[in-house]
């Protein structure tokens, strides 16, 4: 007993070569820690600090450090690994900084400009400063409902078709393709659409917030037709039978059973939709053109909106430029703000009304 | 099998109106897909021909339309090749750092904020770009000139307003990044996690479990998500618009005051003031941008087709 | 209420295939008739075929005859919707609605074919069908709660209280335990035993006890081999099945030897 508790084979600590080779010679855990948040530092302060924004640059050597350190101790394989997650990193950060800035620049320059003159005034008869924003805001409204109203019926029962009746069929599988088609298409081409179509009932020059809705709906069906066919693919096939296994027709399956289960993916949808038009500016200069006065009817005349009252006012700001450019980052402010809540009303949508449950 | 199709057919005849009309409705909701598109294709052409047929003495830009089209072709592709150039690489990573390196808690939120690019209106991306960015890099732009203008795409002489070729590809840059992002973590997230754990049972670091693991799986998937991105790129209209100061010359000088224009800037830049002919002209170019963008999203598809084919998914 | 079924020579395909072949067996009125056999030998698709429920998926066709009380349920003006609220059905996973509440889920027949009816008149049905289901006792407090909230056992009744809400002549069950753990499944048994009184009750199920338990009458299905279409190879008095079987296949299945 003794002799065998005394011999070397079963000795409870590993012969330290062993131990050496698992262990490895690695940087201590605290080194990239430690020089990532320097470096994080050293940016901030780079960004919003005095001092420049050469600073960025010295953050970045700060933090490539850690790679160089590694390759004297580690060797070149965790080298390359750290000097990896240096570089996908640092692409993150790269992503980060035109929305900080495009965030910060048109919050900053866009916030002093909003009063209540500028949602309750139009631009009938302003010249330099004061005027505001109220017939573009209505139009872009308006003609973003139009859009709607035209889309979501169309795009809705293409998808119902797409999963319910076409499965399979060859005229599905045309319009599945013609929906990616559909999808590419440039916004400035959906406004030539709009044009040459109305061109040939009212003639060439035709301008009409109601083309601007045809053009917007061009965008926008195809998107409406992708996010609610996701949605109908996820409604499980057994809710389906159960309604068939009852005795209830298949028209009536789909919009008691079908559509009330896929409601809430649907309307978030829909609404991402709306957010995606709505700050379309190409289709709109073409055939909705722009005005200084209120317009409320969408088949007569031209109509101003948020996005191209937004061009105009910084592309021909007039004289002297500053007002007009002003209300430019006032209107984009706005237009920024509506596009984030449509996204965060979309988000809670999802969120909130989804059908709960283990399926 | 025509007594077999029959009689399925026999059987299937009492069917209730109201079926009837709502099938009818799906099918007339989709049959509108098709007329709309055939409407695009139809009218574009119908309306662009004269365009095409003009003498240069009959429209504003005194030229045949091929000598018209070419240079805003040129600039169409040179702006979006840029931008893709800098966007992909920069995708790549952001879809990595989302999908295998930031934090699993932290993923989710830093994927919608990117997203959140993706969400800013393109008009606001054209006020950004003239004021903020522009006048940004206007010292960059001197400093290229300086220092690399012995190559000819930084031959200079800079301009003083920023407003060039390569900071409207730029900002396109940054308006494909999210498209290409997302569909890129999609991919790398679907990369099955029995390869990942097989390279990282062979001893792999997390970059060579990445690059034995999730780039050989994704690698038609990041090139159909950059073509979508190119079409997207070809396509935007106002960015560009607002901040390229165009002349209409074909140059491979990225940072001087003469740059060629896109096909969709120049149409929103004249449409307005067009007339005649000319406006056939400007719809003749939106053709030609159409079915520029069907070809390369009609490649993506295909790329992407195939790789269902290979990946057995469905 | 309660009617017996009859089958003569039915072929079921789906396109060109021909996945069951030349059934022909009497359903007796108020009996259990349960369905047994391997995996794919088209016992789950013949059981689908005797409510047209089989002509959700594209391409399939039965030729041959399903009587019930004389009818022809393939009859030419005959509408499948009809049919399905004649035999009613209970499936392998419970599937009660998830936008809807316990009780909208036993009114789902009538709601969801926009019969009108009184209150009073909605209530004794949740409540009959509820009892009937065995049910009632355990959600009579929380009708209004979503149907998804209830244990798997729960859901499979709640499915078979919104199958009988609608008074079918005949409910049909396609492996209604398969999903459910052994108490569940014995009270599920339990119930199929009460419900007898009132239906003609067709089970399909891969458990041989369960056959055994719950069953008057046995059919046994198998199909020779791959891609070869399901036969029913006999049926008969459950007992007899079980303990003296005419085919030598039958006998093998039932004593474990494959399947």
């Amino acid at each position: 007993m003794t002799s065998t508790m005394q011999s070397p084979t079963s000795s409870p600590t590993p012969s330290p070569e062993i131990a050496q080779s698992l262990r490895g010679r690695s940087l201590p855990t605290w080194a990239p820690k430690a020089f990532g948040a320097a470096a994080v530092a050293l940016a901030l302060v780079g960004v919003f600090g005095p001092v420049g924004f050469w600073l960025v640059f010295v953050a970045w050597l700060v933090a490539a450090v850690i790679p160089l350190w590694s390759m004297i101790v580690e060797g070149r394989r965790k080298a390359t690994d750290r000097f990896v997650t240096l570089l996908v990193t640092t692409a993150f950060v790269i992503a980060l900084f035109p929305l900080g800035s495009i965030l910060t620049t048109v919050v900053s320059r866009g916030a002093p400009v909003l009063g209540s003159e500028f949602f309750t005034y139009s631009m009938r008869n302003i010249v330099g400063e004061g005027g505001g924003i109220y017939h573009a805001l209505m139009g872009t409204l308006l003609i973003t409902a139009a859009a709607a109203a035209i889309s979501v019926p169309i795009g809705l029962f293409t998808a119902i078709y797409l999963i319910e009746y076409g499965e399979g069929k060859r005229l599905a599988r045309w319009i599945r393709f013609l929906v990616d088609v559909m999808t590419g298409i440039p916004s400035i081409v959906a406004g030539l659409f709009a044009y040459a179509l109305f061109v040939i009932f009212f003639g060439p020059g035709v301008r009409m917030g109601i083309g601007g809705a045809v053009a917007l709906s061009v965008l926008m069906i195809p998107v409406v037709v992708r996010s609610c066919e996701e949605m109908l693919k996820l409604v499980p096939n057994e809710l389906r039978e159960a309604s068939y296994a009852l005795g209830v027709p298949k028209w009536r399956t789909i919009v008691k059973v079908v559509l009330p289960t896929a409601l809430a993916g649907i309307v978030t949808g829909v609404t991402l939709a709306v957010a995606r038009v709505i700050g379309e500016t190409a289709p709109l200069l073409i055939i909705a053109g722009l005005t200084d006065s209120v317009n409320f009817n969408l088949f007569d005349g031209r109509m101003a909106t948020l996005p191209v009252f937004t061009y105009f006012s910084i592309i021909t700001p007039g004289v002297p430029p500053g007002p007009s450019i002003e209300r430019a980052w006032g209107a984009a402010l706005v237009l920024l703000i509506i596009v984030m809540l449509l996204n965060l009303a979309a988000r809670l949508v999802s969120y909130f009304f989804s059908p709960k449950g283990e399926r | 099998m025509t007594s077999i199709q029959s009689t399925a057919r026999k059987r299937s005849t009492p069917t209730r109106p109201g079926d009837r009309i709502f099938r009818g409705t799906s099918v007339a909701a989709a049959l509108t897909i098709l007329a709309t598109l055939a409407g695009v294709a139809l009218f574009l052409t119908v309306e662009g021909i004269p365009g095409v047929l003009a003498s240069p003495d009959e429209v504003k830009h005194g030229t045949t339309f091929i000598d018209y089209v070419v240079p805003l072709v040129f600039g169409t592709l040179l702006a979006a090749v840029l931008a893709l150039a800098m966007a992909i690489p920069v995708a790549i990573g952001v879809a990595l750092y989302i999908s295998h390196y930031a934090p699993r808690r932290l993923a989710a939120t830093l994927g919608y904020v990117i997203d959140l690019l993706a969400a800013v209106p393109s008009v606001v991306y054209g006020v950004w770009g003239i004021s903020f960015l522009a006048t940004a890099l206007v010292p960059v732009y001197g400093w290229l000139e300086r220092t690399l203008g012995f190559i000819p795409l930084f031959a200079g002489p800079a301009s003083a307003t920023g407003r060039t070729i390569l900071t409207a590809s730029i900002v396109l840059a940054v308006m494909v990044l999210p498209v290409i992002t997302a569909l890129c973590r999609e991919i790398f997230l679907q990369t099955p996690r029995l390869h990942e754990e097989a390279a990282l049972a062979l001893g792999a670091t997390r970059w060579e479990m990445a690059k034995l693991a999730i780039f050989p799986y994704a690698r038609s998937g990041i090139i159909s998500a950059s073509m979508l991105g190119l079409g997207r790129a070809l396509g935007e209209t106002m960015a560009v618009a607002m901040v390229l100061s165009a002349s209409g010359v074909i140059t491979v000088n990225l940072i001087s005051s003469t740059n060629p224009s896109t096909i969709a800037a120049n149409i929103a830049l004249t449409f307005n003031e067009a007339t005649g002919l000319t406006v056939n002209a400007l719809i003749a170019s939106g053709l030609v941008l159409f079915l520029l963008t069907f070809l390369v999203n009609f490649a993506a598809r295909a790329i992407v087709e195939r790789r269902k084919d290979f990946s057995g998914a469905n | 209420m309660a009617k017996s079924i009859d089958v003569s020579d039915l072929n079921i395909y789906y396109g060109d295939f021909l996945a069951v072949e030349g059934v022909t067996i009497p359903v007796a009125a108020r009996s259990v008739t349960a369905f047994i056999g391997p995996s794919g030998c088209g016992k789950s698709t013949f059981l689908r075929s005797l409510n047209r429920m089989h002509e959700v998926i594209r391409g399939a066709r039965v030729d041959g005859k399903v009587l019930v009380d004389g009818q022809d349920l393939y009859a030419d003006d005959m509408d499948p919707v009809n049919v399905r609220r004649m035999i009613g059905m209970v499936f392998q996973r419970p599937n009660p609605f998830p936008t809807m509440s316990i009780a909208e889920n036993v009114l789902a027949g009538q709601k969801l074919n926009s019969k009108r009816m009184k209150k009073s008149e909605a209530d004794d049905i949740v409540e009959r069908s509820l009892r009937s289901a065995g049910l009632w006792n355990e959600v009579k407090d929380r009708l209004d709660r979503p149907g998804s909230g209830l244990s798997g056992g729960q859901q499979q009744r709640l499915c078979i209280a919104r199958a009988i809400a609608t008074q079918p002549e005949v409910l049909l069950m396609d492996e209604p335990c398969s999903a459910l753990d052994p108490i569940s499944t014995s009270v599920i048994e339990d119930l199929i035993h009460e419900l007898k009184k009132d239906y003609t009750i067709v089970i399909v199920t891969h458990n041989m006890q369960q056959a055994a338990r719950v069953s008057d009458t046995t059919a046994f299905f198998n199909l020779a081999g791959v891609g070869q279409p399901g036969r029913l190879i006999e049926h008969g008095p459950t007992e007899k099945m079980f303990s003296n079987p005419e085919d030598p296949a039958t006998e093998a299945y039932i004593q474990g030897r494959f399947g």
